[in-house]
């Protein structure tokens, strides 16, 4: 395609990401960088059905007037990113130095909230994308080896848990996992331990949404694996019958290869999908033993009573870079290859 | 002066005033009402009555239990998307801060025939919000279960464990204790509720400096530990919800609810051995403390600032008729504590008169108040799963509600 028509042709496409995601990250990021003004407080006289005390408010006639001068807020730089809810530059030094072995100085660490969160969520991608690429791998081969009279039934079965809305489909399980649920209490009867609970323990709630991210992902990699498989040329895969290829043989020397580009999107987008994780935090109602970054944004926007928008803004913008550095191993290597195509 | 008022409360609690009330006036000609509330049998019946009560204004109601996540967005618009919000002592604080709703005086003057004095949260001498519910976390126990065990009703948390140490050793139940500890807003509450109990300050006098971690702070942490190990393990995902349908399932003997929810626990539904022996009782004290380890809560409705004067007008007439309506308060006084005169506490309110009479202490309706509960939320949850030490878990919560503090300019 000429670059001109190529230009036009994406136009409309470029116009739309701009506005929807453009404009909405570039905003984030100037919010980010600012902070509420300093509260005006007064004391006051409250009165309630309990009684009166003497108690402080925001003074508004005061907050008013300097929200009006500067709507942002007070500009704060990158004091959002380095306190204590974040990156915790100072924290980490602090530790550093009063910590007597490494160990107790991950621990100090980790214990703070957004590395927590990392940990989390870089777990959660690290075991979910591999095990997704490979098991609809391997339900793409089996599916493509199954007679097509009953292929179709199968390929909709196969494809369900994509299509249950996460929400749902985690709470589905977090059902079958309570210590009264299928799961759960059979767990209990198999392990002889009438206190095992799968939501109590924080290394077993995790397990349990790596398994989930593992269930719902799986059918998109199948879907694209599939349709990748119909495009092998049969030609080389009977030359290597003839040759007494074994069968795995044959998907190891003929049809990876063949699939190789697509295995890089469906990785790609997977891990895209995977940092973002938050849906089965929810469902599971697991909080308290998993957090992740988009959890953690989702909390400084909901869960407080006070929106705290600086906060949420950071963490996002540490997201974009997140899910950037992930990438870039696989986009380098992606654009040498388009380069040593041409 | 606090014993005076309490008397008064209590009077007005206790005691059916006579006199003549006139019904608020519901020649409502227009202007259009539509109301945020929290989803509750009670809230449910006040805005049924106030809409009987609508007029030809346009009358609309969201009844969520994520009421909170919507509110400050939602009145922040302008027009404000609700012109009325159901609030309590916590959730009326965002919307303080954020200049969100109006006084009520010139209303209350004109159109708030029949409700009491006691009934109007005044700040600063302005009227901000019409309370007409009273709430309260307490104890509810079976009386089947303690009989035979001849265990006496508890009155402090140290009873409340040694009962359940019973219960769980007879064998009867393995987790006879349950209450709301559900990371987040729940468990920060069970805190604040125990911390009160014993005697603790969140702040230091006068400053959003918090003061939490000290020894009432750790006493706090180890009593909701001790109670969780009598709780079913995966009390960490249990809510109001959950546990009301533990109980329901005669799993449970001991329980820290709110009042609000005796109502559904005693109804014909379910099991109609467990309802019978289901008893309520008041909240519990905890370390040789007078007050009660829980705080007093009352819900009242607020008028959206970002909304035409007609409309708050429409929707105060609507609201004040329900809040000052004894029909209401005689037909559903077991769905609540009303604080509406002609109100006759039954049985299922003896939590919340008990409270009262112990001189529980309010929910604190502190601006920065709503941070500390969020730090709360998140960061004790380590030390319940014995992660970490109850020091490390109060340095971790007043570090993170510093540096959220500090991000909203309170520090």
């Amino acid at each position: 395609m000429p670059n001109k028509t190529f230009f036009w042709f994406f136009l409309p496409t470029g116009l739309a990401m701009i506005l929807f995601i453009g404009l909405p990250i570039i905003s984030t990021g100037i919010q980010s960088f600012y902070a509420q003004h300093d509260q005006v407080v007064k004391e006051v006289k409250k009165c309630d059905p309990f009684g009166c005390t003497v108690s402080i408010v925001v003074d508004q006639e005061k907050t008013s007037k300097i929200r009006e001068e500067k709507p942002l807020g007070k500009f704060n730089g990158f004091g959002t990113y380095v306190d204590r809810n974040h990156l915790a530059i100072e924290e980490i030094g602090k530790f550093w130095n009063e910590t007597n072995s490494f160990g107790e100085f991950v621990d100090q660490v980790t214990n703070l909230p957004f590395y927590k969160a990392l940990i989390f969520t870089l777990t959660y991608c690290l075991f979910v994308t591999p095990n997704v690429l490979l098991l609809g791998f391997i339900i793409a081969l089996s599916l493509n080896a199954v007679t097509r009279r009953i292929r179709g039934p199968l390929i909709f079965g196969t494809i369900l848990p994509m299509i249950v809305t996460p929400l749902v489909g985690s709470l589905v399980l977090f059902w079958m996992i309570d210590a009264e649920g299928i799961i759960g209490a059979n767990l209990q009867m198999l392990m002889d331990d009438p206190y095992l609970s799968l939501k109590s323990s924080k290394t077993l709630t995790w397990i349990t949404i790596i398994i989930y991210g593992i269930w719902h992902h799986s059918p998109f990699a199948f879907v694209v694996f599939y349709a990748a498989l119909q495009t092998v040329p049969q030609e080389p895969v009977e030359a290597a019958i003839i040759d007494g290829a074994s069968r795995w043989q044959r998907v190891r020397h003929i049809v990876l290869p063949h699939i190789y580009p697509v295995v890089t999107f469906v990785a790609l987008i997977s891990l895209m999908d995977n940092f973002r994780v938050f849906e089965p935090i929810i469902g599971f109602s697991a909080e308290g033993s998993a957090q992740s970054l988009s959890w953690l944004i989702y909390d400084n926007l909901v869960n407080e009573e006070v929106i705290l928008f600086g906060s949420a803004a950071a963490t996002s913008m540490m997201t974009i870079v997140g899910i950037a550095i992930l990438l870039a191993p696989v986009l380098i290597r992606t654009w040498k290859e388009f380069r040593t195509a041409r | 002066m606090r014993e005076t008022n309490m008397k008064k409360i209590l009077i007005s609690l206790l005691f059916l005033l006579f006199g003549t009330s006139v019904y608020a006036d519901c020649n409502i000609k227009s202007g259009s009402i539509n109301i945020l509330a929290n989803d509750f049998p009670a809230l449910r019946t006040f805005v049924e009555t106030a809409k009987g009560c609508k007029g030809s204004a346009d009358f609309k109601v969201t009844h969520s239990s994520e009421h909170n996540k919507i509110a400050v967005p939602a009145l922040t618009a302008n027009p404000s998307e609700f012109s009325a919000r159901i609030a309590a002592n916590s959730s009326i604080v965002p919307l303080m801060n954020q200049d969100l709703i109006r006084p009520l005086d010139d209303l209350v003057k004109k159109y708030g025939k029949g409700i009491q004095d006691s009934q109007l949260i005044t700040i600063d001498g302005k009227i901000m919000a019409v309370a007409f519910m009273a709430n309260t976390q307490h104890l509810y126990y079976r009386e089947d279960v303690l009989k035979e065990l001849g265990i006496a009703i508890p009155k402090t948390y140290e009873e409340v464990v040694a009962a359940s140490e019973k219960i769980r050793a007879s064998g009867k139940m393995q987790y006879p204790y349950a209450a709301a500890y559900k990371a987040g807003w729940n468990l920060a509450e069970e805190f604040v509720n125990m911390y009160i109990g014993h005697g603790g300050e969140f702040f230091k006098a006068g400053t959003a400096q918090p003061s939490i971690n000290n020894a009432k702070g750790v006493a706090t942490l180890n009593m909701l530990k001790k109670l969780a190990g009598l709780s079913n393990p995966d009390y960490l995902t249990h809510d109001s919800e959950a546990i009301k349908v533990e109980w329901e399932s005669g799993n449970v003997a001991l329980m820290t609810l709110w009042a609000s929810r005796s109502g559904t626990l005693l109804d014909d539904d379910g099991d109609a051995k467990i309802t019978a022996a289901t008893k309520l009782t008041g909240p519990a004290t905890v370390a040789g403390g007078n007050i009660p380890a829980a705080t007093l809560w009352w819900d009242g409705f607020t008028l959206a600032k970002n909304r035409s004067d007609a409309d708050a007008e429409a929707t105060f007439r609507a609201l004040a008729h329900a809040a000052a309506n004894k029909k209401m308060v005689a037909d559903a006084a077991d769905q609540a504590v009303w604080l509406i005169e002609g109100f006759k506490p039954g049985p299922k309110s003896i939590g919340v008169i008990e409270a009262v009479k112990m001189k529980a202490k309010p929910y604190p309706m502190l601006p920065q108040m709503g941070l500390m509960h969020g730090a709360l939320g998140s960061e004790i949850v380590e030390f319940l799963q014995g992660k970490e030490s109850a020091e490390q878990a109060l340095k971790d919560v007043e570090a993170a509600y510093m540096s959220k503090a500090k991000e909203q300019g309170f520090l």
